[in-house]
């Protein structure tokens, strides 16, 4: 088991913490391969008649068929799984659309995903207090360039150069949970022949 | 620093009784001004002058938060209580000049919900009949479930009928008793908020089966209307200040505390937002915490008080004031 | 008394200055020889004639310049002024507040004809002549917070109330110190305020926030703030500090005077009557560092609290590079003798 190791931080960078039942007219579950088995673990510690008001969203490895397989097998009222996060986030939109005050959303797995999420819930009337967030697997950031707003996906070094912009961005712990993404501000702004070193941080 | 400080001259513009409880107050300022813009759920202070007692008591807004030109409250008598409203029963009348605070809102709608769920209990109705008027205006989807114990004691039931037609709804427990909670709060769509304001027990009832059901806490909204209880009369010693005040019976202690002149923070005078919360230096005796703001365990250490609504029976209370 | 208002720029060639009338005017932000932290707040009130506190918005000479600043950033940028859906209702409390404000306090510049729901708005100086229905954001160019924040001095960011705290859910924010709007948008008061240093630690923000979520209608406060800029720009924004960044290289002993300004924030605090929420306004003001020393109280008690001020505070305002220099400078105006208390000059 690769639990979730976040270093304390600054007040905006989020927490996350292990999911377990809460009361609910419906569950409504996300995750991603790394955090498949904290779904397995909920539902295999489920009361008797749980999961008939579960619904599961997954997004495997590519490849991978035993998660799915074994997902399946909890015996969910709904069960689909997207190749992709935005795929999987959108089908998400489109079931809480019709969902009712007592919903309960739990995630599970590397931060992308929980982020996009809990913004899609917020979007559609779930207040993120009452997410259930269980992070797991690569400690990868989303990353928002503030000077050309790209979206910079699964950034694991420090600094880390945007795409699209080429300026080398400092992955700051500064969070918005709207945009579900860390900030990236240029590190040799001042001066711009400044060397800075990559390092391979965000593992 | 409080809304209180800062007063507004007014005269009672009307006086209507509406039922056997139940009378309706309404305010123009004294000069023909415009009154503050509002929003709905906002409550006034409303200062009375009985004899050589000054009390202040809190009092939803009823009338439509897009009317400046007058306000509206209503008042239920309580002959138990420590006279606030018998005074404003027995003794105000139209023609007569007082004094409110600008509105405060401690009970305000979630202006991103989907919906807004409102239930009501009894005078718990006043707050609902401003916010409704708001989200009319907003074109926000809303709905008002309003209890009361008998036709006769329901009041403005079938004006809100005839104002907001089917988004109102009306129970009596002389016709059956209130809504089934658990059946309205299963039903409600994603990014509802429900607001609740009345008894004790019906808050209680809401938020427990809110809460049961799975809503969270940020979807649950609630005002309960608390006026200070009376008692026996007790003395407190307030340390920075250095003076000793008396607190009357029918006087709460924050009334006491403003009449002696000594600065104080508060807000709602009803023990729920937690302004005025106050250090205890000393406490010989028992503090009588009637807030809904301290923990158990902040009581339990008996070194905070809220004196809004708190009394005191012992022999030495010391307040870091 | 009629304001001249200045022609000049806040980038490119940098033409700001400030007139030697309205030197002593400047909100300086040091009331004693010290800095730290706090939440220093007082009631804002008429206070002092011809000061930044007479009236509710203070306009001055740069007003005209300022507001053509705020065009060209939101032209290139749309993004600085954001308000999410439910801040509506409060775009037109602060709508309210400004024009009700400025055509009381400036009768001269501004004018405002209510008839019921029917708004007749001038504004002299910036050549506005609008009739709308007050509340029908479809009668204007724009949401009623950007219409009414391109006609104010100052950033301007709107906290919606909700679970006893404050969410930044609205602002027209196009001269700020180092923060982004866009990225904050939606965050709480703890959240957006997270990047900053040793404030969490003592407390400061707890109490702001209590603070504020009982601040009384028709009560408003205030509060100053201070940085350091060099050049003044009014937009040192994070989406452009590849373009402001560099400027901090450019600080020698020579050019000190004119290059570094004092940038001084006149924060205040309002509650908007119809959205329960707080209207924030964040005034800036600008000073080279030569018209500082102008009023020698300045500039004694301005090289002790740059010499005095802790390392955390150097680097979080982005001194770094310049401050040694800087407080050599300043000590050329610091001939030990004793300040008076408060902000004023002598």
């Amino acid at each position: 088991m690769s639990e979730s190791l976040i270093e304390e931080s600054i007040l905006s960078r989020p927490t996350y913490g292990t999911l377990a039942i809460a009361p609910g007219l419906a569950h409504y579950f996300v995750a991603d391969a790394s955090g498949a088995e904290c779904v397995i673990r909920v539902a295999q510690a489920a009361p008797k008649g749980f999961m008939e008001k579960v619904h599961i969203l997954y997004v495997p490895t590519p490849g991978e068929n035993a998660l799915i397989t074994a997902l399946y097998a909890l015996g969910a009222k709904r069960f689909e799984h997207f190749p992709t996060i935005d795929d999987a986030i959108a089908r998400l939109g489109d079931w809480l659309a019709d969902a009712k005050m007592g919903s309960q959303l739990y995630l599970a797995g590397t931060e992308g995903l929980i982020g996009q999420a809990v913004a899609k819930g917020e979007e559609c009337g779930l207040d993120h207090t009452a997410v259930q967030c269980e992070h797991r697997g690569s400690l990868a950031r989303r990353v928002q360039c503030v000077h050309c707003k790209t979206m910079i996906e699964k950034v694991t070094t420090q600094p880390v150069k945007c795409p699209s912009c080429d300026l080398l961005l400092l992955v700051r712990d500064h969070y918005s949970r709207r945009l579900a993404a860390f900030q990236g501000v240029c590190i040799n702004a001042e001066d711009p022949t400044e060397e800075v070193e990559i390092r391979e941080v965000f593992k | 620093m409080s809304a209180s400080d800062h007063l507004i001259p007014v005269v009672v513009s009307k006086v209507v009784e509406v039922n056997s409880i139940i009378k309706r107050f309404e305010f123009k300022h004294i000069h023909g001004n415009e009154l503050p813009a509002f929003s709905g759920g906002a409550h006034i202070v409303v200062e009375m002058l009985d004899g050589s007692t000054k009390r202040k008591n809190a009092y939803s807004l009823m009338s439509s938060p897009f009317e400046r030109g007058q306000y509206a409250i209503s008042v239920r008598r309580d002959d138990d209580g420590r006279g606030g409203s018998k005074f404003m029963h027995e003794k105000v009348e139209a023609g007569m000049k007082m004094n409110i605070s600008a509105p405060v809102n401690l009970f305000s709608l979630d202006l991103r919900a989907r919906k807004h769920l409102m239930i009501a209990g009894g005078i718990g109705i006043t707050p609902f009949i401003a916010q409704m008027a708001q989200a009319s205006e907003l074109g926000a989807p809303f709905e008002l479930h309003y209890a009361a114990r008998t036709a006769a004691q329901a009041a403005y039931m079938d004006s809100l009928q005839d104002r907001f037609g089917d988004n109102v709804t009306c129970y009596c427990d002389d016709a059956g008793g209130g809504p089934d909670l658990a059946e309205l709060l299963s039903d409600q769509p994603l990014g509802t908020h429900v607001y609740v304001c009345g008894p004790k027990g019906m808050i209680e009832a809401v938020v427990k089966t809110a809460t049961d059901l799975g809503w969270p806490a940020a979807h649950i909204h609630f005002e309960h209307f608390l006026s200070p209880p009376v008692g026996q009369a007790f003395s407190v010693h307030l340390a920075k200040a250095g003076i000793d005040i008396a607190v009357g019976p029918e006087q709460s202690l924050l009334e006491a505390i403003e009449a002696s002149g000594t600065p104080v923070n508060c807000l709602c005078r009803g023990g729920a937002c937690g302004q005025c919360e106050t250090r205890v230096v000393t406490c010989d005796g028992d503090i009588a915490h009637n807030d809904h703001w301290l923990d158990d365990d902040q009581r339990a250490s008996k070194q905070f008080i809220m004196p809004c609504v708190s009394r005191f029976r012992g022999e030495r209370l010391e307040l870091d004031l | 008394m009629t304001i001249q208002f200045r022609n000049e720029t806040f980038r490119n060639d940098f033409t700001y200055a400030n007139s030697p009338g309205n030197i002593p005017r400047f909100p300086f932000p040091f009331p004693e020889d010290v800095y730290m932290y706090s939440t220093n707040v007082e009631p804002h009130h008429a206070t002092r004639a011809g000061s930044p506190f007479e009236h509710a918005f203070d306009v001055d000479e740069h007003y005209v310049a300022e507001m053509k600043d705020r065009a060209l950033v939101l032209a290139d940028d749309p993004g600085r002024c954001q308000a999410l859906p439910h801040m509506e209702t409060a775009g037109w409390d602060f709508v309210e507040l400004v024009m009700v404000s400025k055509a009381r306090d400036y009768p001269d510049l501004f004018e405002l004809t209510i008839d019921g729901d029917r708004w007749h708005w001038i504004n002299k100086p910036l050549q506005i002549d609008d009739t709308f229905i007050f509340g029908d954001s479809s009668a204007l160019p724009c949401h009623p917070m950007e219409y009414i924040g391109r006609q104010v001095q100052g950033d301007h960011a709107i906290l919606d109330q909700r679970d006893g705290n404050l969410w930044l859910d609205a602002g027209i924010i196009t001269a700020q110190a180092d923060w982004s709007l866009d990225f904050d948008v939606g965050m709480n008061f703890f959240e957006w305020h997270a990047p900053v240093p040793l404030a969490h630690e003592l407390g400061v923000f707890q109490r702001a926030l209590k603070f504020l979520l009982s601040l009384p209608q028709g009560q408003p406060s205030r509060r100053l703030n201070w940085t350091l800029t060099v050049n003044p720009r009014l937009d040192t924004s994070p989406e452009n500090y590849p373009k402001w960044g560099p400027d901090r290289t450019t600080v020698t002993p020579e050019n000190i005077g004119e290059k570094i300004h004092l940038r001084v924030e006149l924060q205040t605090f309002w509650r908007l009557p119809r959205s329960n929420a707080i209207l924030f306004p964040i005034r800036t003001y600008l000073m080279a560092m030569n018209e500082v020393v102008t009023q020698p109280k300045w500039g004694r008690r301005l090289h002790r609290v740059m010499r005095d001020l802790r390392p955390e505070l150097v680097e979080y305002k982005g001194l770094s590079r310049y401050h040694p220099i800087l407080v050599e400078w300043l000590s050329q105006f610091d001939d030990g003798a004793p300040t008076s208390p408060g902000i004023f000059p002598d």
